[in-house]
């Protein structure tokens, strides 16, 4: 019975080898599914993760959504991102927030009556460099400002080249 | 002076050989990476010339700029006359296949005889690079081709001998003719078992996927190989193309007719079958995961030895009826 047993085996592996033969050979006659990438790029890159970038304000391409919370550079698990915020207009001497201020002339502080810094980033670096595409910070930001840019040729001589200012970056989009 | 005209004709046919198993390693290395390519849906070599034809003259060219390095401690003499011996014995094997009507080197009464002979030198130079290199993976690679190609060196010898024995001859022309001129005379459907455990064998005597443990990539490096650079290499991997081409013409011999094909007999039809032969070598490749060390001998051992042992049976039984 036994050796029954492995023959009826030994038969099935051998069909199951000309099945495998017949999968390989069926990919072999179908056409590429690859894409040659200097010549042609794929269509869709809405899953494509690049780096972050800042999405727009509706009323103004160029400016960024965020509120500079920093929420983001806290839940970076590479501390790749940088937040500041823009600090209180200097000129019209504004009542500034945060310890900041210091370097503001005392004199100049109360003239006008109270003014809050604007809800806006001064700095937004990336060092792309560290960056694992996580997603984190896309995912923690309060006002969704973040989203993974489709850009794909990305390459450089530097790892300088790879510290990006976002907000540079937002501006010369809305530019073109 | 007088020359011998059969030694003319060995030494001519000896240069063109050369010069084929050359051309054809070069063809083959090409083939072999479109088709993995295909198989896998991507485009295969693409960059270098059209469609990448350039692509193994490119190789081929690095590797002969390669420095040859020989391993420290390794045994030199034995490391660099293992890969000739691998090369060598190859020209040696394409002498007697007859390749058409009258485009054979030299019609001897033994030529099948001599071709296992020589084609079991291989398994010698495998030994010899595994030993000189000095180094656990080559050896273990050595050990590997030694222990595989032992034991399929037997089930391969007794399906050629049925062939032999139903023909009544070793003579590779005689076995030609022997079978007729369309595909149902030829042995591959009188002897179905034999062609079966024929193609087994030649895939793991020219170690080649599912059978390539003295490479084995994934736990050996790269097997008896390692410590090759360059040519050392090169030849190994010559070899490796050109013993596809002895077993895939020794199998177009005795199994699919030769070149006594279809209509119009000719080279032609040998070329034609030669290269469907290795084709589906290469498609097995690219089909079937690496078998394990016991199973590759188990496989030989507990089914294709008894086999071709009972197949030999039957064969002789019916050849005194």
């Amino acid at each position: 019975m036994g050796f029954i047993r492995e023959t009826g085996n030994a038969a099935r592996g051998m069909w199951s080898l000309a099945v495998g033969l017949k999968v390989t050979g069926k990919y072999f006659l179908s056409p590429q599914i690859t894409c040659h990438y200097p010549r042609e790029v794929l269509p869709n890159m809405d899953t494509f993760r690049g780096h972050i970038e800042l999405i727009a304000k509706p009323s103004n391409p160029a400016k960024s959504k965020c509120i500079a919370c920093g929420s983001c550079a806290r839940a970076c698990p590479s501390g790749c991102i940088t937040v500041i915020k823009k600090k209180a207009e200097p000129a019209p001497a504004p009542e500034a927030a945060g310890q900041q201020d210091e370097s503001i002339p005392a004199g100049q502080k109360k003239k006008p009556p109270k003014k809050t810094a604007p809800k806006e980033p001064s700095l937004f670096a990336l060092d792309f460099t560290t960056c694992s595409l996580c997603g984190q910070c896309v995912q923690v930001c309060p006002v969704s400002a973040l989203r993974f840019s489709s850009a794909i040729n990305l390459a450089g001589y530097t790892r300088e080249e790879f510290h990006y200012d976002l907000l540079q970056r937002l501006a010369e989009q809305a530019e073109k | 002076m007088n020359i011998d005209p059969q030694l003319t004709r060995i030494l001519v046919a000896l240069v063109a050989i050369l010069l084929f198993v050359a051309a054809n390693a070069i063809v083959l290395v090409y083939v072999e990476r479109k088709v993995a390519g295909h198989v896998q849906r991507r485009p295969g070599p693409y960059e270098v010339g059209f469609h990448g034809i350039l692509q193994p003259v490119a190789d081929a060219v690095k590797l002969m700029g390669k420095q040859l390095v020989t391993p420290g401690d390794g045994d030199r003499v034995i490391f660099w006359i293992a890969p000739l011996l691998a090369f060598a014995p190859v020209a040696l094997c394409l002498l007697p296949i007859t390749f058409g009507p009258r485009t054979y080197a030299f019609d001897i009464d033994l030529g099948l005889v001599l071709i296992l002979a020589f084609a079991g030198l291989n398994v010698l130079a495998l030994c010899l690079a595994g030993w000189g290199s000095n180094n656990k993976w080559s050896l273990l690679g050595a050990a590997r081709s030694v222990a595989q190609n032992v034991a399929y060196e037997i089930p391969l010898l007794v399906s050629v001998l049925s062939v032999a024995l139903a023909t009544g001859s070793l003579n590779l022309n005689t076995i030609t003719l022997t079978q007729g001129t369309w595909p149902w005379q030829w042995n591959w459907l009188i002897n179905p078992v034999a062609f079966g455990i024929y193609i087994i064998c030649a895939v793991a005597e020219t170690n080649r996927a599912p059978f390539d443990l003295p490479e084995g990539e994934s736990e050996l490096t790269a097997g008896f190989h390692t410590e090759y650079s360059g040519m050392g290499f090169g030849l190994f991997f010559m070899a490796e193309y050109a013993n596809m081409l002895v077993v895939a013409s020794v199998a177009t011999v005795l199994f699919l007719g030769g070149w006594n094909g279809p209509g119009a007999p000719g080279w032609w039809w040998f070329l034609v079958k030669m290269y469907a032969v290795v084709f589906f070598i290469i498609m097995l490749r690219w089909t079937f995961p690496r078998v394990r060390f016991d199973q590759l001998l188990n496989l030989s051992w507990k089914w294709l030895i008894p086999l071709a042992l009972a197949n030999l049976l039957v064969v002789a039984f019916i050849v005194k009826l």
